[in-house]
């Protein structure tokens, strides 16, 4: 199994208290009681999304829900570290993220209604919609920040990805193209133990972490369920992308509480001890306590808080229920820029087809 | 540890595209007039063309730039464009294509070079789940301008994986274009048109015509989708692209001295296929021969048969006829000569589609 020895940094304890870090301290001294319940109020809306759209799916309105029920921390933390310039190209679980960037309700769960392969514009929000296929999306991250430096700006990359996509052959290469070209690139691993019932020593026989600096990548090992580690980090690598120090690798350790998507069944290969474990370290309870100390959070507060999470669900299950189906035709719509003869010939052959059930295409059938 | 949890390797590779001369404008160099050039220096004149005209064209690829390509076609570019625009990477063909796509996105027009057909399998999720899906992914905000170059095809004694046809994999994969150039003046204005197109390109080179010359136009030409009739006739339509174009049209001399008149297609563009121009030679001659020296099964010759067959069946003499590289891996190259369309097999195909045997 894998040493988790040294641990990794923290800024927040456990109990909340906020331990001093010469090294890190100045990246988040900004932060003030304001910032901090702001970015609590955003912790504790994205799991309040989480637990809707799980609940859709339960009812029939989503095919899947792909749960970062435990990454709340690693996802606000460093989603909200980012300049409105930067790029993000996420894998399928970021939608913390996508929350944060400014993305609408109902774009965030259109891919997953079955609606469209792509929730939104990606650039209107600067974010690429989920890559499915694991890894893929590190080398176009790494891509987009090869056209930075040829733009001469000092915008960023960012690509998230998981414990399992390190085996990813892309997630290798990605690496050595960085480096060798000095990519302003962010790697932000979230190690959230498990790729579907696969544990992390499975991909990896030591720290994840360990890794980047064989490539030539200097790397950050962080306690992913702490938001300010989170955000020290991704701010002290956005630095280094943004002034020519090129490529960082940042490992958020933190714990995918749920299952992979809402068609897994964790008990078939996790201990719940080690779930029960992990509740212990929950990123929302540590920023409570936080704010608990800095009496910044009260019972009118946290009502208030909790109300704004009831509204965006309220919103996410209407626009969600609201959507309507997609035109048949469309079915052959953008797959080229311009018009494909042989493509013509199956949209008329396929609208005729419709038509001789008596009813205009997309009246159904 | 300082910086405590920093972990810094203990050297960082320096950067060859940050310690290289920086870009200064190119010497507007194009071709002005027709020239005879082989067809591999015509691609390297449309790939600068393409330079000239945009300065969001960048090259990648693997010794693409002192070296100038395994093949040369990338000669001299990265010594008027500089390293910024024509970059040797590292040896990843997932990651050139991947990374095209990073750039794309960013609104640069990334021309990819993969150095043998049998190399671009490592690239080849990259092409198909991403390169070719992005615009319909994103119902049309992102364009994934790419041209993928491959040099493909057989006939040069070579070892493994050098010799191979991959082009119908490409062509079954909705999203891509594909072209095949077999002369020239194909390869300098197509290269053109594919790096302007803003689907992607994958672009096939037949490497043993690399060093065939030919007159070349500074032009464009017919769109890049269009079929080409080189050769007409009456009695045989004879279908192909690539290097075996070039043989379609020695077959097509072989037979007209034995009274068979033989129509020769140069496909050009295998997705999407020029069928106006296929059908209505189809209607004229009712008999079809496709040769390519890709394998039979699954191939593009009987897709084509088959389209044909739906939309023209009662203009057909006789069933169509495939002559193809057999359904085997790319043999050793003393076996080669054997799997390998040439003009007897397909002279021999010619004969079968006219019933003489």
């Amino acid at each position: 199994m894998i040493d988790f020895s040294p641990q990794p940094v923290q800024l927040l304890s456990l109990d909340g208290e906020r331990m001093p870090r010469p090294d890190l301290d100045p990246w988040v001294d900004d932060l003030d009681g304001l910032a901090l319940l702001a970015l609590y109020r955003d912790m504790v809306v994205v799991r309040r999304i989480d637990t809707e759209a799980t609940a859709l799916q339960r009812q029939g309105e989503l095919g899947l829900w792909p749960p970062l029920l435990g990454q709340e921390a690693a996802q606000v933390g460093s989603a909200r570290a980012l300049r409105d310039d930067d790029f993000i190209f996420p894998s399928y679980r970021e939608n913390a993220v996508a929350y944060c960037r400014g993305v609408n309700l109902t774009d965030i769960v259109k891919v997953w209604r079955g609606n469209a392969q792509s929730g939104w514009d990606p650039y209107t929000v600067n974010m690429a919609t989920p890559a499915i296929i694991i890894g893929a999306q590190t080398l176009h991250a790494t891509g987009w920040a090869l056209g930075v430096q040829r733009d001469e700006v000092d915008s960023v990359a960012i690509t998230y990805f998981g414990d399992g996509a390190t085996s990813e052959g892309d997630v290798n290469e990605a690496m050595v193209f960085a480096a060798s070209f000095q990519a302003p690139v962010v790697f932000f691993c979230q190690n959230n133990h498990w790729a579907i019932s696969e544990p992390v020593g499975l991909q990896a026989h030591r720290q994840i972490a360990d890794r980047a600096p064989g490539f030539g990548i200097p790397s950050l090992r962080i306690d992913g369920n702490d938001v300010l580690a989170v955000m020290a980090a991704t701010r002290i690598a956005l630095d280094r992308a943004r002034t020519g120090g090129g490529p960082t690798f940042i490992e958020a350790v933190t714990y995918r509480m749920g299952p992979h998507t809402t068609a897994d069944d964790p008990s078939r290969y996790r201990d719940p001890a080690e779930l029960a474990e992990w509740k212990t370290r929950d990123p929302l309870l540590r920023l409570h306590r936080l704010l608990e100390r800095l009496e910044v959070i009260t019972p009118e507060v946290e009502a208030e808080t909790q109300a704004i999470a009831d509204a965006v669900a309220a919103e996410l299950r209407a626009g969600c229920i609201g959507l309507a189906d997609p035109e048949p035709l469309s079915v052959f719509d953008h797959v080229y820029t311009t018009p494909n003869a042989t493509l013509e010939r199956q949209r008329t052959d396929y609208a005729g087809y419709l038509t001789s059930f008596g009813s205009q295409p997309g009246e159904g059938r | 540890m300082t910086m405590t949890t920093l972990m810094t390797p203990a050297t960082v590779s320096t950067v060859p595209g940050l310690t290289v001369p920086a870009y200064t404008e190119p010497a507007p160099t194009p071709l002005r007039e027709t020239k005879t050039l082989t067809l591999g220096k015509a691609i390297n004149e449309g790939l600068r063309q393409a330079m000239l005209d945009d300065p969001k064209v960048v090259l990648l690829g693997e010794d693409i730039g002192a070296l100038g390509g395994v093949f040369r076609v990338t000669s001299d570019l990265q010594a008027q464009f500089g390293v910024r625009r024509v970059i040797d990477t590292p040896l990843a063909e997932s990651a050139i294509i991947g990374t095209a796509v990073g750039l794309a996105y960013r609104g640069y027009r990334p021309v990819c070079e993969i150095q043998f057909d049998g190399f671009i399998f490592p690239g080849f999720d990259q092409i198909v789940s991403q390169v070719a899906k992005f615009h319909y992914r994103t119902q049309g905000a992102v364009r994934m301008p790419i041209t993928i170059r491959v040099p493909f095809g057989g006939g040069i004694g070579a070892a493994e994986h050098h010799s191979e046809s991959p082009e119908a994999y490409f062509a079954h994969t909705s999203g891509l274009r594909v072209i095949a150039v077999s002369n020239a003046q194909d390869a300098y204005s197509l290269i053109r048109q594919a790096i302007a197109s803003d689907d992607p390109v994958l672009y096939f080179e037949p490497k043993r015509r690399y060093h065939v010359k030919g007159e070349v136009l500074p032009e464009l030409g017919a769109p890049m989708e269009q079929a080409v009739i080189v050769t007409p006739g009456t009695d045989v339509t004879l279908l192909t692209y690539g290097a075996l174009v070039s043989t379609a049209k020695d077959a097509a001399l072989a037979a007209g001295d034995e009274g068979v008149s033989i129509e020769v297609i140069d496909l050009r563009s295998l997705s999407p296929v020029d069928y106006a121009v296929v059908e209505a030679s189809v209607r004229k001659t009712g008999r079809l021969v496709v040769t390519h020296e890709a394998a039979q099964s699954g191939g593009l010759g009987g897709e084509i048969i088959a389209t044909v067959t739906e939309r023209c069946f009662s203009y057909l003499e006789s069933a169509p006829v495939r002559v193809t590289g057999f359904d085997v891996p790319y043999p050793p190259a003393k076996l080669e000569s054997h799997h390998l369309p040439d003009l007897d097999r397909i002279l021999d195909g010619v004969d079968r589609v006219m019933g003489r045997r």
